[in-house]
């Protein structure tokens, strides 16, 4: 595992979401009206919209330009045929974590 | 035994001098003793479909047309890997490098070589061309290396070669000179979604570039772009257009322009001496696809055989062959006088189709994305066909044009195949809804439960609601009301009642009072809540950002690169000097890659970096610049003409309106977007009569129209009132907004809302009775109370640090 401290849990909006950048492309790290904190690839599927710029309900968000819904504890789409990468997170001392080595793997194999 | 046989040289087997051969040994066996000369070791094969070869989509032995027994039995004498040197015209013979062939009658059919660019580093190891089947395999030979690829030309041959290269695994960057893709083929929008459609299969576009040098030590390393941009590349290719190859001729003494010029029966100044193909001139054209070439065999053919055949030049049709890639144009597509569009865009789906009409007749068509209809339109085009009759249906294809009843929109989906895609978003084809039909689900949310068909941006509801029609006949019944979505069982008339009634001021008390099925509804039902809440309580609910669309919640016009657009707001269309030299440092200073004046009288930043939106907007407000709202769903523009200031036939101040009107209208949140127009005069340089709001100055006052429409549906404004003051324009307008605020469902734009209302019913609100007027107005005013201030200002002073990533990391710390 390797955890990243990305901030304070209040730099995301409820029901929103802010832009990690990596060298291997953006994340999306998601807070939902729970208080609950997701992250995924920022970039849908489809044709490529920035996740992190959709609509945030319930634990799902909708991509800005075709309005794909996506899980955001699975990353599947729903009703379609896509999913979207999603790597763990999780809160701790009011602070936001989350883990890459998915990400690092996927770019070193 | 034939006593007649002639002696025949042809020089080059390609496409063009191969049908020329079948023509000949088919339909004169014997008549010629044929020697057949190519530079290239082999016969004739179909170089058209070298870039499925390139792909891997197909192998060499599939795109073979003449193979060693095909010229063998006809008896045609192959001198393949021969270079003729040279043709001498007073004895009669072409001069092989090994030997001399006489001939009676000679053909020349040398093709083009591709044009290489006149730039330092063009002759490196690692630099291609693609043209023939040697180009073709050295590019598989190099892909097989992997690594970054560079494309110089994006017209057919570079994009079929880059999506080849982007098959077989390497990175491709495509360098394109021009503004668009295939300009000669396409217009810029086809060439737009071309572009986007190879960015998404990870084929990079540069458009604009001018390629200045090729680097590398002993290989090429990488290409120089002429703006000093450097990319790295272990293969170039060079499609940068083919030259006819004429070299022969010239050094013959045979007449040669760009080509080699022949006439009508395809003869060259010399009579013994014929030509076609590539290679050729005619008329001042030349040729590069196979259509005109199989043309131009026959007449040739019908010239040797003593015939009497005339070549005349033709419309040709292109399509490319990258798979998954629809495109297809054919004839003159330039705009002129006289020529008529007809354009047909569905950008959910990335389809574009346009017509080109002159007199009556089809003369150009440019497809993408789906070309189904191609050939019949091509046919249209070469036929010359009048398509007065069918015009009103001519773009949705034959079905609809030629079936008979033509203005029938029913029998268009009737004939529309099982697998026509009805639903862009979702992919949904027919066969599948009108299985599902078929299945049980009776109505259009069934359907849309069953299927996913017209549930995202819902363009496609008219037509599952035809299958509807077309499936279950008199069963069906066009549905009365329809909830907002899946969300709840209420419709946007019934929630905002409720709101209004209940009262409810806060989304979580609509969730909760109202049943909703979902934890906090969903990207459909909440930015229409959020509306109905803070147009119902402005002073007590706040608007939510996070239950609107980026672009509301960003105050920009998010562009397909991620980028920003930003529209500084022009009271009336009026600027000063000071506020553009503003504008002008601003793109200097954040290098905006583009400025545009906009449909509305306003100026459009466009290309802006997210995290560069504060300083962008900081600066403007320095310069007394606020936000134009250029995506919001509130008031958009009002745009002007000069007016009795300047204009002499102006008959009220109809910028100084404009303004007014735009003063106290702005920033108010609406159901959808809202646009005004004042006109100093009936003549309308304004064009107020299509706008939401529109007002025509006469000499005895205004005339106040509402409900124009210029989208998707164009629609004149009606009038709402004749009135003989400023004063009276300003306080009816804003009482016809607040009422439409009021009243109208979340993302109808004014006309809409009226066709449900009836202009009757406005009328009797907001201009005969006065004191509802008066109420309307003072509630806008309220609500204007929150709301009349630039968001920009807001953003830069308390979210600017919200535009960044929040955070950036770097892997080696995760090692």
């Amino acid at each position: 595992m390797s955890w990243f401290d990305i901030g304070p849990v209040e730099a995301l909006p409820m029901r929103g979401a802010r832009r990690v950048r990596t060298p291997k492309g953006c994340i999306a790290v998601f807070r939902t009206a729970e208080d609950e904190v997701f992250a995924t690839a920022a970039r849908c599927p489809h044709k490529g919209g920035p996740l992190d710029e959709g609509i945030v309900h319930g634990r799902k968000v909708t991509c800005p330009l075709h309005s794909w819904v996506f899980d955001l504890a699975t990353g599947e789409a729903l009703g379609e045929e896509g999913r979207v990468a999603t790597y763990p997170a999780r809160i701790e001392k009011g602070r936001v974590l989350i883990d890459l080595s998915q990400l690092v793997m996927r770019g070193t194999a | 035994m034939n006593t007649k046989t002639e002696r025949l040289v042809v020089i080059g087997a390609g496409m063009a001098s191969g049908r020329l051969l079948e023509h000949l040994t088919e339909e004169a066996r014997g008549a010629f003793d044929i020697t057949l000369f190519n530079a290239e070791p082999r016969g004739n094969y179909n170089r058209i479909m070298l870039s499925p070869v390139l792909s891997g989509d197909s192998t060499w032995e599939e795109i073979v047309i003449h193979d060693d027994a095909w010229y063998a039995e006809r008896g045609i004498t192959c001198r393949f890997g021969e270079h003729v040197i040279a043709i001498d015209r007073k004895r009669k013979v072409a001069v092989g490098q090994k030997g001399e062939v006489p001939y009676d009658r000679l053909v020349i059919a040398t093709g083009a070589a591709p044009f290489i660019l006149p730039i330092a580093g063009n002759d490196m190891p690692g630099v291609l061309t693609y043209r023939d089947l040697d180009d073709t395999n050295a590019m598989i030979a190099a892909a097989g290396k992997g690594g970054s690829a560079v494309v110089i030309g994006g017209g057919l041959l570079g994009l079929e070669a880059a999506a080849g290269l982007k098959a077989r695994g390497m990175d491709v960057t495509v360098v394109h000179l021009m503004g668009h893709l295939m300009e000669r083929q396409l217009d810029e929008a086809a060439g737009y979604l071309l572009e986007k459609d190879l960015e998404a299969r990870g084929i990079r576009v540069l458009t604009r570039a001018a390629t200045k040098a090729i680097i590398g030590k002993g290989h090429v390393e990488a290409v120089i772009l002429e703006d000093g941009r450097i990319l790295p590349a272990d293969l170039v290719v060079m499609a940068t257009g083919i030259r006819p190859e004429t070299r022969l001729a010239v050094d013959a003494g045979l007449e040669v322009e760009r080509g080699i010029v022949v006439d009508a029966r395809m003869i060259t100044s010399d009579p013994a001496i014929l030509a076609l193909g590539e290679c050729v001139e005619f008329e001042g054209h030349l040729f590069g696809l196979v259509a005109p070439l199989y043309e131009q065999a026959r007449v040739a053919a019908d010239t040797l055989m003593g015939r009497e055949s005339r070549y005349v030049v033709r419309e040709v049709a292109t399509r490319l062959k990258v798979t998954g890639v629809d495109l297809f144009s054919a004839g003159d597509f330039a705009e002129g006088e006289g020529r008529e569009d007809i354009v047909y865009r569905d950008p959910g789906r990335g389809i574009y189709k346009r017509l080109v009409v002159e007199d009556d007749r089809l003369i150009g068509v440019v497809m993408y994305g789906d070309t189904a209809d191609g050939n019949w339109f091509f046919d249209l085009i070469r036929d010359r066909t009048p398509i007065d009759e069918m015009r009103d249906n001519l773009i949705f294809g034959p079905a609809a044009a030629e079936g008979g009843a033509a203005a029938d929109p029913l029998s268009a989906v009737a004939a529309l195949p099982p697998e026509a895609e009805i639903c862009g978003c979702n992919g949904v084809c027919k066969g599948k809804i009108v299985a599902a039909i078929e299945g049980g689900a009776h109505d259009l949310a069934a359907v849309r439960a069953a299927t996913r068909a017209s549930a995202s941006c819902g363009s496609c509801s008219g037509l599952v609601e035809q299958l509807l029609e077309l499936t279950l006949g008199d069963a069906f019944e066009a549905p009365a009301a329809e909830p907002i979505c899946g969300c709840t069982d209420l419709t946007h008339e019934e929630v905002r009642r409720l709101i209004r009634a209940t009262p409810l001021k806060s989304q979580e008390a609509v969730w909760q009072e109202l049943g909703w099925k979902t934890r906090n509804g969903c990207h459909i039902c909440r930015p229409a809540i959020n509306y109905y809440l803070l147009a119902e309580w402005p002073l007590e609910y706040r608007d939510d950002p996070r239950s609107r669309f980026v672009n509301e919640r960003r105050h920009a016009n998010i562009q397909k690169d991620g980028t920003f657009s930003v529209v500084p707001r022009m009271w009336g269309g009026l600027t000063t000097p000071a506020e553009l030299r503003a504008i002008a440092d601003v793109a200097e200073r954040y290098d905006i890659p583009a400025v545009k004046v906009t449909g509305g009288q306003r100026i459009d930043l466009l290309g802006v970096r997210a995290e560069d939106l504060p300083r962008v907007w900081a600066d403007l407000n320095a310069a007394g610049l606020v936000s134009g709202h250029a995506y919001s769903k509130g008031l958009r523009t009002v745009k002007t003409c000069v007016g009795s200031d300047w204009c002499r036939f102006g008959t009220q101040d109809s910028t100084g309106l404009g303004v007014r009107l735009e003063k106290v209208l702005w920033g108010a949140w609406t159901p959808h977007k809202v646009k005004l127009g004042v006109s100093g005069c009936p003549r309308n340089c304004a064009e107020a009569t299509c706008k939401d709001v529109g007002i025509v100055c006469v000499e005895s006052g205004y005339q106040i129209g509402v409900g124009g429409a210029a989208g998707m549906e164009v629609k004149a404004t009606e009038l709402l009132a004749q009135v003989a003051t400023e004063d009276e324009v300003v306080e009816i307008v804003t009482a016809f907004i607040q009422l439409y605020r009021e009243n109208a469902r979340y993302l109808h734009r004014p006309y809409k809302w009226l066709e449900t209302v009836g202009l009757d019913w406005v009328k009797a609100r907001v201009v005969d009775d006065p004191d509802e007027r008066r109420r309307l107005v003072e509630r806008f005013e309220i609500s204007q109370s929150v709301y009349r201030k630039d968001p920009w200002a807001e953003q830069v002073a308390a979210h600017a640090d919200e535009f960044a990533p929040l955070a950036e990391i770097r892997m080696e710390a995760a090692e």
